[in-house]
């Protein structure tokens, strides 16, 4: 028989002949069905990024007409309907499909480089969730291009979403749109947690991991399983609103209350996921340039676990205004301030390893380091209103839209730019422009603070969030106006990001494997990276494998010799906490089933918002047909027996 | 670690064996996320429950007539299922299709007395939050059973080609784990609706 059930893995050095074997086993196919059909990681990993970003102009653009619109009072740039659906399109698009995805796309391209194997542990799950994020994306778009976005705000609350308030396609749209993502959302999440447990090189045991792989991971555990509480909740929904059930209506037994809860129990718990791996980004790229290990990593770890589990008894705080038993608040406020101490644990350990090292300034610190500074102003408006009187006061108010920019964009927008100064020269093989970079920098920093910082005196001033205008004489002229200007500011910055990506393309500085003298293991495979990532399964022995010599430490890590695995399109699997190799992983070839699959699902959705039941019936057999041509126990995967069948 | 290069590797089994493989994690993710919409289901029940009114249960006791019957029905696929999967350790390939063919039965036919429960119903979907909650959360697990019944005709057919051994059999474990979980989450389902009314809740 030619493929026996056991194999001792060949180790031997890396050579010029394996690795131009290994090309021919792991390179994709060009062309178009070579794009659709593509299952490696670096590719969807680029591919998210890219969307994300897409959406993130988007909903930045959407931003920048709502700042037009309140540049000054009594203003007719916008009319109410066009500014509710503006700002619901502009929280869905950032929250849903751009912080998420991006980080997504960042874990998704490092994650195998980072843990020193050759793909993600379900390579066609990838595709499929990248293509279903996009699937899911261009149909909420759709939406809002017809004039039917979502217009109740990203929590959506009932009953201004049930139909008689809100008789449109809006929440139809919103509603389907965010089932279908959450299947993106899911299966990315367990994709991930899979690949942390199973696909480490050897010698990575769990307390060897990047703390961007803490981050991820734990964001991973929680989607899975709070996914499902807004999925449920918005086909609630939409069922109530197409066929007349009672889950949100007080007449007929439900509770609008069920809404806010069922979304909350997911939206909290989201709100770390869309952090916690960029707060990764940071605790891994920050000591780069510093010059030294991170402080405190253990603790870091434990903190960024300890924070999700506080984070899923959070929930409640969104709603101390909505009447709740006081008992039952005192308990969720206690958890919402008992939360700022894990968070607590990664500023000291980043100012720490700051203090302690000998920086390099760059881009990349700058950005780095300033999250930090925004981080603590978000966390300690976020402390106030965990306390139920405060709350009552500044909920619904600007100074909530304040808080929730400097968590989502201090703590998202700036690690990930920082993160695209650190890893494009890896994906590109390129340096970005460090002059110019600074220029993004500052212009960024100065034009977000210009534009939220003040928004917390707009709010403490009284002015409620989502109302279109105001008066001239409620004497928040001023404010909204320094708000405007700092959001155009703030967008010419970002604007530099991408002129920066433009030009340093082509013409950059070509960059070497490890440009920034860092330590993990991404950094010893060339820039760009082969298909198949490491000609040699490396052998880890730290945390910085790429440290070794000059931290005081014996721990030596192999990298120039080990497992060959040049027989097929084979990777390592390894034991789930102290990775030991148990297994070789026989990964599948490029295929079409996801992107079939996801055309299944869009007929799906696309028949409900059109109520054409037969296009939905029909997509549903292309679903099982895509499912059943993935599934097909295939011999080259060795899910049957060579000598049967 | 200089003597882990110098040190033949030892045996490690290529692909699946048995459940080891990352197919068999993967159906346990997607397990673990079914549970949870399951959970969230059922929270919103006795959420609804526990704070409406008086008379919110439209049926204060349940006929368990055809329901009880039709739950004993399919923990027994269960068993029958597992039973097909030794099958497949053992190399009996009829006990294995008996086995696949016989859960896949049962599975369907739990299925169809669903169907007839529905329409023996008194209440409707949009009657009340019960109504609805009631047909939401057993028209999600009809819908996991007939997910559930088709891979176990893909087993059966799989089997049928003769494609699996005691070793390679990743797809047959993995399938009948779902088939187990679509089963006990029933369980789960069936004493919210129709035996903690028995017990008071809701009344």
């Amino acid at each position: 028989m030619k493929s026996p059930d056991l194999r001792a893995p060949i180790t031997g050095p890396d050579s010029v002949a394996h690795q131009a074997r290994l090309f021919e086993l792991w390179e994709g196919k060009g062309g178009i069905s070579g794009f659709f059909s593509s299952v490696d990681h670096k590719q969807i990993g680029i591919r998210y990024i890219v969307t994300a970003f897409v959406f993130l102009v988007l909903g930045g653009l959407e931003a920048l007409l709502m700042r037009l619109q309140l540049a000054g009072p009594d203003k007719a740039l916008l009319t109410p309907e066009q500014y509710n659906e503006l700002f619901s399109t502009h929280g869905m698009t950032m929250i849903f499909l751009y912080a998420s995805p991006v980080l997504s796309g960042f874990s998704n391209y490092l994650w195998p480089l980072l843990l020193g194997s050759r793909d993600m542990a379900f390579p066609r799950l990838n595709a499929f969730g990248y293509w279903v994020y996009l699937a899911s994306g261009i149909f909420l778009y759709v939406g809002f291009l017809t004039g039917n976005g979502a217009n109740d705000g990203w929590f959506n609350y009932v009953p201004y979403a049930s139909r008689p308030y809100n008789p449109g396609l809006n929440e139809d749209f919103y509603s389907l749109g965010m089932v279908f993502l959450g299947i993106s959302t899911t299966v990315g999440a367990a994709n991930f947690i899979v690949t942390a447990f199973r696909t480490r090189a050897p010698g990575m045991s769990i307390d060897r991991l990047p703390i961007l792989v803490w981050g991820t991971l734990t964001a991973s555990v929680a989607n899975l399983v709070v996914v499902p509480a807004v999925s449920l909740a918005f086909l609630m929904l939409w069922m109530d609103r197409q066929f007349g059930t009672q889950f949100f209506n007080t007449a007929g037994g439900g509770a609008p209350l069920l809404w806010q809860h069922l979304f909350w129990l997911f939206g909290h718990p989201w709100v770390y996921a869309i952090v916690l791996p960029a707060m990764g980004m940071v605790s891994d790229g920050l000591p780069v340039f510093c010059r030294r290990p991170l402080v405190g990593y253990s603790l870091v770890a434990v903190s960024t676990v300890a924070t999700m589990i506080l984070g899923f008894g959070v929930w409640v705080h969104h709603m101390f205004a909505t009447g709740l038993p006081g008992i039952g608040m005192s308990f969720f406020s206690a958890a919402s301030i008992a939360i700022t101490v894990p968070s607590a644990v990664g500023v000291f350990a980043w100012l720490a390893t700051i203090r302690f090292g000998k920086p390099v300034i760059t881009t990349a610190f700058l950005f780095f380091s300033s999250m930090i500074i925004l981080f603590v102003i978000g966390g300690v408006s976020g402390f106030m209103t965990a306390s139920v009187p405060v709350d009552w006061q500044l909920t619904d108010t600007y100074f909530v839209v304040a808080h929730l920019h400097y968590v989502l964009i201090g703590i998202n927008v700036f690690p990930v730019v920082g993160a695209i100064y650190f890893w494009f020269p890896k994906m590109r093989g390129r340096m970005l422009d460090e002059k110019l970079g600074r220029w993004n920098f500052w212009i960024m920093f100065i034009g977000f603070n210009l534009a939220f910082l003040p928004m917390h005196l707009t709010g403490l001033m009284g002015m409620p969030r989502r109302v279109y205008t105001y008066a001239p004489d409620m004497g928040w002229t001023t404010l909204n106006l320094i708000t405007t200007i700092g959001s155009f500011v703030f967008a010419l910055g970002v604007l530099l990001l991408f002129v920066n990506i433009v030009k340093s393309w082509a013409r950059g500085k070509p960059a070497s494997a490890n440009p920034w003298d860092a330590p993990t293991l991404e950094w010893s495979v060339p820039s760009p990276p082969p298909p198949y990532n490491f000609g040699v399964i490396p052998r880890v022995a730290s945390r910085h494998p790429l440290w070794e010599g000059r931290l005081p430490s014996n721990e030596r890590s192999i990298i120039d010799q080990g497992m060959l695995l040049d027989v097929g399109k084979e990777t390592i699997g390894t034991s789930a906490l102290d990775a030991e190799p148990d297994m070789i992983l026989e990964m599948p070839e490029d295929s079409l089933a996801p992107v079939l699959l996801t055309l299944g699902l869009a007929g799906v959705f696309c028949g409900l918002i059109m109520k054409v039941w037969l296009l939905s019936a029909a997509s549903v057999l292309v679903i099982a047909v895509a499912l059943v041509w993935w599934l097909w126990p295939r011999r080259s995967l060795r899910e049957r027996e060579p000598a049967h069948g | 670690m200089a003597e882990s290069v110098t040190a033949p590797n030892a045996q490690l089994p290529v692909g699946p064996i048995g459940r080891r493989g990352v197919g068999w994690w993967g159906v346990g993710t997607l397990v673990a996320s079914e549970a949870a919409l399951f959970s969230y289901l059922l929270f919103s029940y006795y959420y609804l429950g526990a704070t409406a009114g008086p008379n919110w249960l439209l049926e204060p006791t349940p006929d368990l007539r055809l329901a009880l019957p039709n739950t004993i029905l399919l923990l027994a696929s269960s068993a029958v299922a597992w039973w097909g999967e030794r099958g497949v350790l053992r190399q009996r390939r009829a006990q294995a299709l008996w086995g696949f063919g016989g859960a896949f039965v049962m599975g369907a036919v739990f299925a169809v007395i669903q169907l007839h429960e529905w329409q023996a119903k008194s209440f409707g979907i949009g009657t009340s939050s019960y109504g609805s909650l009631y047909f939401l959360t057993t028209g999600m697990h009809e819908a996991h059973v007939i997910v559930g019944v088709l891979i176990l005709a893909a087993i059966f057919l799989w089997t049928a080609l003769d494609y699996f051994s005691p070793r390679r059999r990743l797809s047959v474990s993995a399938g009948v784990l779902y088939w187990h979980f679509v089963d006990v989450v029933w369980l789960f389902v069936f004493t919210t609706y129709y035996l903690t009314p028995y017990l008071g809740f809701g009344k």
